[in-house]
């Protein structure tokens, strides 16, 4: 039989590889400039690949403490952020996946929690009270305001629901309680959507940046987006060391900005091919359900 | 065991919202949120409301905002009816990832690139723009370029997180009824216009009903990252500004006021697009 040419599916595919192409331009782009010799890069002439090619750029972001210090003060938000965020949405998802005979409050509860989706107070109440609350400076003012991850829970909530009844009457006929049951049955079924959340929290974590930049008052506390930002946005050098300026003096800026946005974003490109069915899974349960 | 999330919620978000009368007052800091300050009555409100910018604030806010829900909309319905047609699995799969990426790179390092990549005079794009011909933009210090980056550079960004979603529901839709609609005669457009999309038009309906709760957020991550006083005539929106006069300035009541007005309009809009949802497409959240 002979196959006719389709120019739609030829046209379709090549013009959706275009729109491919443009996401990740930009990113390629970057890695390119930061690859790049600044004499080079300094001219605009770099596209897709590194002209010249040199490292040094990267040598110098290496060395740099302030980097390093932003560095670790993000793994540590990530990961103690991530666990709490976690920890957090299964506990009020689990009660708040009852139905209202077994769980008398569930309506109060729920709308507590609803109405802080759709009202919020504004940053400068917000700012007052986590300063007042003396967290400023602290790891906790990154972490506490933003614990409660209400659409996290209504993922999970979503989830804990298809989990089979009958399950968790049995554990309950063997003496098992509330705690047993949630631990030992819909966790464990739940798994997927635990990941979802998860990794939902951990890339909100890595990316923040405004709390940092407002609750530190010390750029010896900033987490990494927050460093990016005062370095490559703002151009502000208050965490420069005197020698580390006068190497910055002869690297172009461009190349610097360039590395360091890039490995401001290489741990998420880095896991995101990985676990993109797990945010695609998330992102369905939690938009359009049922 | 719910007893620690709602604990939480009280302290971070309710006490901040107990804080709200600071738009009341004349707040001094030192004198502490709920302590004796100084009661002023809508004055704070009355002030934001005679500025000669305000008028502009609210439009940016506005225009922005909304034309990011529209591009935001038509966009990811086009490339997932598109998507639809593609028969190459492991190429549309890989399409798909590459569209998804930018909403999760955050805007710090987004707004680096772009800053680099639209540079007038160093920029990758420029560069392009002055070897076709054409004089160099300044896409980002140009009052008449800046709200038009920006809601590209958010579509963007964006595109890529709904065309997963009209995807997903696009799958769902019967493969019996192109089956049937190809023996009747159906072209590939009229299939498209007769099944893909009234197989979708619920998911329509709902993300467009739910993106009403949108239409006043221009994306402060974004814009402050982007923005310079260049162009605070066209770019300067609601969030910008209460963060410069609020926690620059130190006008506290007042950068509350704003952000009060903000949040009860915000709270009529999302409300109203939860009802909507609810009603019509018997939407529920919890």
């Amino acid at each position: 039989m002979r196959r006719k040419l389709d120019w739609f599916i030829i046209f379709n595919n090549i013009f959706l590889i275009m729109v491919a192409a443009i996401c990740l331009f930009p990113i390629v782009h970057v890695l390119a400039v930061s690859l790049s010799s600044s004499a080079v890069a300094a001219t605009g002439t770099v596209t897709i690949w590194p002209k010249d090619f040199s490292l040094t750029s990267y040598e110098f972001v290496a060395q740099r403490k302030a980097f390093w210090t932003s560095m670790l003060i993000s793994i540590e938000r990530i990961t103690l952020g991530g666990l709490i965020n976690v920890i957090i949405a299964i506990t009020i998802a689990y009660p708040l996946s009852k139905e209202k005979k077994d769980f008398s409050l569930r309506t109060f509860y729920a709308w507590a929690f609803f109405i802080t989706m759709i009202f919020g107070a504004g940053l400068i109440p917000s700012y007052m009270l986590v300063k007042e609350l003396n967290l400023i400076d602290t790891i906790w003012a990154l972490i506490l305001p933003g614990a409660v991850p209400v659409f996290s829970v209504i993922i999970l909530l979503n989830f804990f629901r298809l989990t089979p009844k009958e399950l968790s009457e049995s554990a309950f006929i063997d003496g098992a309680g509330h705690w047993r049951t949630l631990w030992s049955i819909y966790v464990p079924i739940s798994m997927p959507a635990i990941a979802t959340i998860s990794l939902f929290s951990l890339v909100g974590h890595w990316n923040s940046w405004f709390d940092g930049l407002i609750y530190m008052n010390n750029p010896s506390n900033y987490p990494l987006q927050s460093y990016i930002q005062t370095v490559v946005v703002q151009k502000s050098f208050t965490t420069l060391t005197p020698e580390e300026a006068k190497v910055m003096a002869k690297i172009s800026d461009k190349t610097l900005k360039s590395a360091q946005v890039f490995l401001g974003a290489l741990p998420i490109i880095c896991v995101y091919p990985f676990l993109q069915r797990y945010f695609v899974k998330g992102m369905v349960l939690g938009s359009v359900k049922g | 065991m719910i007893l620690p999330g709602f604990i939480l919620v009280v302290i971070f978000s309710y006490v901040p919202m107990a804080g709200i009368i600071i738009a009341f007052q004349k707040f001094i800091p030192a004198k502490k949120l709920f302590g004796d300050q100084k009661w002023i009555g809508l004055d704070n409100f009355k002030y934001v409301m005679s500025l000669p910018n305000f008028d502009n604030l609210l439009w940016n806010t506005f225009y922005i905002a909304t034309m990011k829900v529209i591009l935001g909309l038509i966009v990811p319905i086009v490339i997932a009816l598109l998507l639809n047609e593609m028969k190459h699995a492991l190429l549309k799969r890989s399409i798909q990832t590459a569209i998804y990426l930018p909403h999760f790179i955050s805007w710090v390092v987004l707004g680096g690139i772009f800053i680099d990549m639209l540079s007038p005079t160093d920029g990758v794009i420029n560069n392009l723009l002055v070897k076709l011909g054409f004089e160099p933009i300044f896409f980002l210090g140009d009052n008449k370029w800046f709200p038009i980056t920006m809601i590209l550079t958010d579509t963007w960004k964006e595109f890529g997180y709904g065309t997963i979603i009209y995807l997903a529901a696009l799958t769902g839709v019967n493969p019996n009824l192109y089956e049937a609609a190809q023996i009747d005669g159906a072209n590939r457009w009229k299939q498209t216009l007769h099944i893909s999309i009234p197989g979708i038009q619920m998911v329509i309906v709902l993300l467009m009903v739910l993106n009403l709760g949108n239409l006043l957020n221009a994306g402060f991550d974004q814009i402050f990252n982007m923005y310079s006083p260049m162009v605070y005539e066209s770019g300067d929106i609601l969030d910008t500004f209460v963060y410069r006069i609020g926690l620059l300035d130190a006008q506290f009541g007042v950068a509350t006021a704003v952000g009060l007005f903000k949040s009860v309009i915000a709270l009529v809009l999302v409300s109203s697009s939860y009802y909507l949802a609810y009603r019509f497409a018997d939407y529920r959240i919890f």
